[in-house]
């Protein structure tokens, strides 16, 4: 192992660190312990914080985290990955009289207490006949699996990858969660019982047929594709990227990305919530200039606002009402992935309609639009329309064996969300599809 | 500015904040040190015959993140030789001539042994002495401190005794571990004793060590009752110092979780002359008295009082006895809707704690809003005591029975005739 290097240190430095025990007893004790508390409604799944708190509060951290992961079960990732500013904190009454509760460390206080400790993630439930195939180690099949597994049902999740944890695991920038943080998560789920198969791609390692063969249903949880192409000139050149990618390579530690990135000019596209992880990492990997090329203007990005203060922070650049139109060759470099090209070329909007023609000196481009729908879709008995699984609120499907949720429905939403639709999904399998089997009860 | 100088039974001290017999007390160093810092007076840590101390002697309570809300002693008197005490206290009073300088004394229940050490504290410069009546542990056990305290006739006699020889005023100070400590304060006072001061500390275990099982603090193992002071006590001490207040004519100096001119002035108001602090100069050091002589003169300016003196007691007639109080007065609760953050804390504390009179539903935001209903609202507080924003909940005085007092004692007499009682809500 080598030693980590400066880039990657800064890359890795968390906006919002770990509580020391002091912190988080006197953060806990500013709780008010709100009646129908707002901040639990704002959970997408409904983690009882003022509960959680108080049990941190009364020196419970085990407690707290039971409370968490209850309602939870990546509350570890959750803790550290959720825009907390839209959500729980968000929420809280006390951000009228001075500061909310700062909820997310508060809970990672209390799962990194058990997993420190080696706290059970959940108790399985007594056995019940009944297995469901789950495609996809992302957060929502995770959710399902632990859900399933409280229940009593069997599952055996797929995992094309050659490690769990999906976008949890590679697409979360650094500052937030380190891969070995939804490493250990997973590991913790795995020592419950949950079953995880990596390396198998269904419909080549393993047919779907055969899927339906071995299990009472199955669960789909394969998130989204690769980000598309937007359809300029020279966006196949080498030194054009999938913002995925970069981020995925940055986390590895992947030595020429940082190579590459040290004192490059980077022109990052997009508006969303990735689009700044790309460029914050971006900057923090030694970018000597990040811009942040979005076509319409800022009230319509649809990142979050805290996220777009974030990368100003980060010191980079937006480029508004800016449509890309070609990628500037030739690139130059010894090999594909060391290669940069020679700027990118944009229209910038005009008040009167009109479009000035502007040249950014970049070395690299990144893509960070949506991503498009998975392609194993096509292959699946199920309802799609616009590379999203048709699924209602309870997971199902168009096809009464197959259930569905994260971002393969929603098309891309956060890590607690896919959580929410895994857990309910698990439920609203035991309850319409194992419990006819003629089990025990 | 006003005139903090106290005249208590005779011992002149610059203003009335005194240091309580106690660790903070136990050396002339300290003692110089506190009267540097601003403190008007001090009462030395307790005199008396040689007695060892265990390891481990203090324990406490911390409530909601702050340390020390209680403390609990388990030490002994003075462990020094009387002799170096006696040394220091008359260095002190030669240094410090206008500072209060009164020294603790606790012996066995003799005569001669009373006689023997009030001589040698005066002789060394006391301006005043304290009899320590109230040491709940250790001590006690040994047929001294609270265990004169506690008997009102031990107390009469032993002060008698002090009072045969004593050329300075003579201060009891009594304990609070008494069914009623009025009759501790009138034996003193019929004894003779100059002044009162109260309350020592309270009989306490703070807690147990959950893993060890052991209550703290711990001394090898095991632990003994100790004495609770520090802000925990301070509504005790309040209603007995206003309870002795009412049956003694001599004055009081007031003890028992003071930590600020806030605190100090409430003890005044209920009849104290002087206070005397300990927990939180254990906590805090010294220096805290700055804020208490600023914060007790501002307070005396802005009610145009000119001195301490005319502070003493001013609350002591409006401390009644329960049946004396008006049941034609109502209130009930009034919500500023602009000032609530919507957390339902008073909803949830009427609901289940109280009298379900507070209605609730959410905002568009998930936050709660409130409703008074105003006809099972019964005036309790509770929800203004809950609610963590300043002002938000108050109390509003309403639909009062005409301005004639209707106390319970003329509601009993003869209900029936009574031109009130029918129109009194005790009866709707």
């Amino acid at each position: 192992m080598m030693a980590e290097s400066f880039q990657q240190k800064a890359l890795a430095r968390e906006l919002r660190p770990a509580l020391s025990k002091d912190e988080a007893l006197a953060e806990a004790n500013r709780c008010l312990f709100c009646h129908d508390a707002p901040c639990m409604r704002a959970c997408p799944t409904h983690i009882d914080v003022p509960l959680f708190i108080r049990q941190i509060a009364t020196n419970n951290p085990g407690g707290a985290a039971r409370t968490i992961l209850q309602a939870n079960i990546l509350g570890a990732s959750c803790a550290r990955v959720c825009p907390t500013e839209v959500l729980c904190e968000g929420a809280c009454v006390l951000t009228d009289q001075h500061r909310p509760i700062q909820i997310g460390p508060l809970q990672r206080h209390a799962t990194d207490h058990a997993m420190a400790v080696k706290q059970p993630i959940l108790t399985a439930g007594p056995k019940q006949p009944g297995s469901v195939g789950i495609i996809g180690a992302g957060p929502a099949g995770l959710a399902c699996a632990a859900e399933l597994l409280r229940l009593g049902y069997e599952s055996v999740i797929y995992e094309a990858a050659e490690r769990p944890g999906g976008l949890n695991a590679s697409g979360v920038a650094q500052y937030k969660m380190t891969p070995e943080v939804a490493q250990a998560e997973v590991d913790w789920l795995v020592s419950a019982g949950v079953n995880i198969r990596c390396g198998v791609s269904v419909g080549k390692d393993v047919s779907v047929s055969e899927l339906e063969s071995r299990h009472d249903a199955l669960f789909i949880g394969v998130g989204m594709g690769a980000i598309p192409g937007i359809q300029i000139a020279g966006e196949e050149l080498p030194g054009v990227w999938d913002g995925l990618d970069l981020i995925a390579a940055l986390k590895q530690g992947d030595r020429e990305v940082f190579e590459l990135l040290r004192g490059a000019r980077v022109a990052v596209i997009g508006g969303g919530n990735t689009a700044i992880d790309v460029v914050t990492q971006a900057s923090r990997a030694g970018a000597a200039k990040v811009w942040l090329i979005y076509r319409r203007g800022r009230e319509q990005m649809s990142a979050y606002a805290h996220e777009v203060e974030l990368a100003r922070e980060h010191g980079v650049e937006l480029v508004l009402h800016a449509v890309p139109h070609r990628v500037v060759g030739p690139s130059r470099g010894l090999s594909p992935r060391t290669s940069r090209v020679a700027g990118l070329e944009f229209g910038r909007k005009l008040p009167d309609g009109g479009e000035r023609l502007e040249t950014l000196p970049a070395d690299l481009v990144v893509r960070a639009t949506g991503q498009k729908g998975a392609r194993l879709l096509a292959e699946l008995p199920v309802r799609s329309e616009g590379g999203k699984v048709v699924a209602d609120e309870a997971g199902r499907t168009s096809n009464p064996r197959y259930f569905a949720g994260g971002d393969c429905v929603s098309g891309g939403q956060e890590v607690v969300n896919a959580v929410a639709e895994g857990q309910r999904a698990a439920r609203t399998i035991a309850g319409e599809v194992l419990s006819k089997l003629g089990g025990a009860q | 500015m006003a005139d903090l100088s106290v005249d208590f039974c005779g011992i002149k001290s610059p203003n009335p904040f005194w240091l309580a017999s106690a660790p903070p007390t136990n050396t002339g160093d300290q003692i110089m040190r506190a009267f540097d810092a601003g403190w008007g007076g001090a009462v030395w840590k307790t005199l008396g015959q040689p007695i060892v101390n265990v390891s481990s002697r203090y324990s406490s309570v911390d409530y909601a993140g702050r340390r020390m809300m209680g403390l609990n002693n388990i030490e002994l008197i003075t462990d020094r030789p009387l002799d170096v005490n006696l040394r220091e206290i008359s260095e002190v009073k030669k240094r410090y001539p206008k500072h209060a300088l009164i020294v603790s004394l606790m012996v066995e229940s003799n005569q001669q042994a009373w006689h023997d050490i009030v001589r040698r504290a005066e002789d060394a410069g006391a301006d005043g002495l304290e009899l320590n009546f109230g040491c709940p542990h250790g001590m006690s056990e040994r047929g001294m401190g609270s265990a004169v305290g506690q008997v009102p006739d031990y107390t009469c006699q032993i002060v008698k005794w002090v009072k045969e020889v004593a050329r300075t005023p003579v201060i009891v100070k009594l304990t609070p571990n008494v069914t009623d400590v009025t009759f501790p304060a009138r034996a003193a006072e019929q004894g003779g004793a100059d002044a009162i001061s109260l309350i020592n500390t309270i009989n306490s275990v703070t807690g147990i060590d959950l893993d060890s099982m052991t209550p703290r603090p711990s001394v090898h193992g095991a632990s003994a009752h100790g004495g609770y002071c520090g802000p925990a006590v301070k509504p005790i001490a309040l209603a007995m110092v206003a309870s002795v207040a009412q049956s003694v004519k001599v004055p009081i100096s007031g003890i028992g979780g003071i930590a600020s001119w806030q605190d100090a002035a409430e003890f005044i108001l209920l009849g104290a002359s002087t206070v005397q602090v300990c927990t939180a100069v254990m906590h805090h050091g010294f220096r805290i008295v700055l804020d208490m002589i600023d914060g007790l003169s501002a307070y005396l300016d802005s009610k145009g009082l000119r001195s301490v003196s005319e502070l003493v007691g001013r609350s002591v007639p409006t401390y009644q006895r329960w049946e004396q109080l008006d049941l034609n007065y109502r209130v009930i609760a009034d919500v500023k809707q602009d000032k609530c953050i919507g957390c339902g804390v008073c909803y949830a504390a009427c609901y289940d704690g109280a009298h379900q009179a507070i209605a609730v539903k959410p905002d568009q935001r998930g936050r709660s809003v409130v409703e008074i209903l105003e006809h099972k609202c019964v005036g309790c507080n509770l929800c203004s005591l809950v609610c963590p924003v300043d002002d938000c909940i108050t109390m509003k005085r309403v639909d009062h029975f005409g301005d004639e007092r209707l106390p319970w004692t003329e509601y009993s007499k003869n209900p029936s005739a009574h031109p009130h009682v029918r129109s009194n809500r005790h009866d709707q």
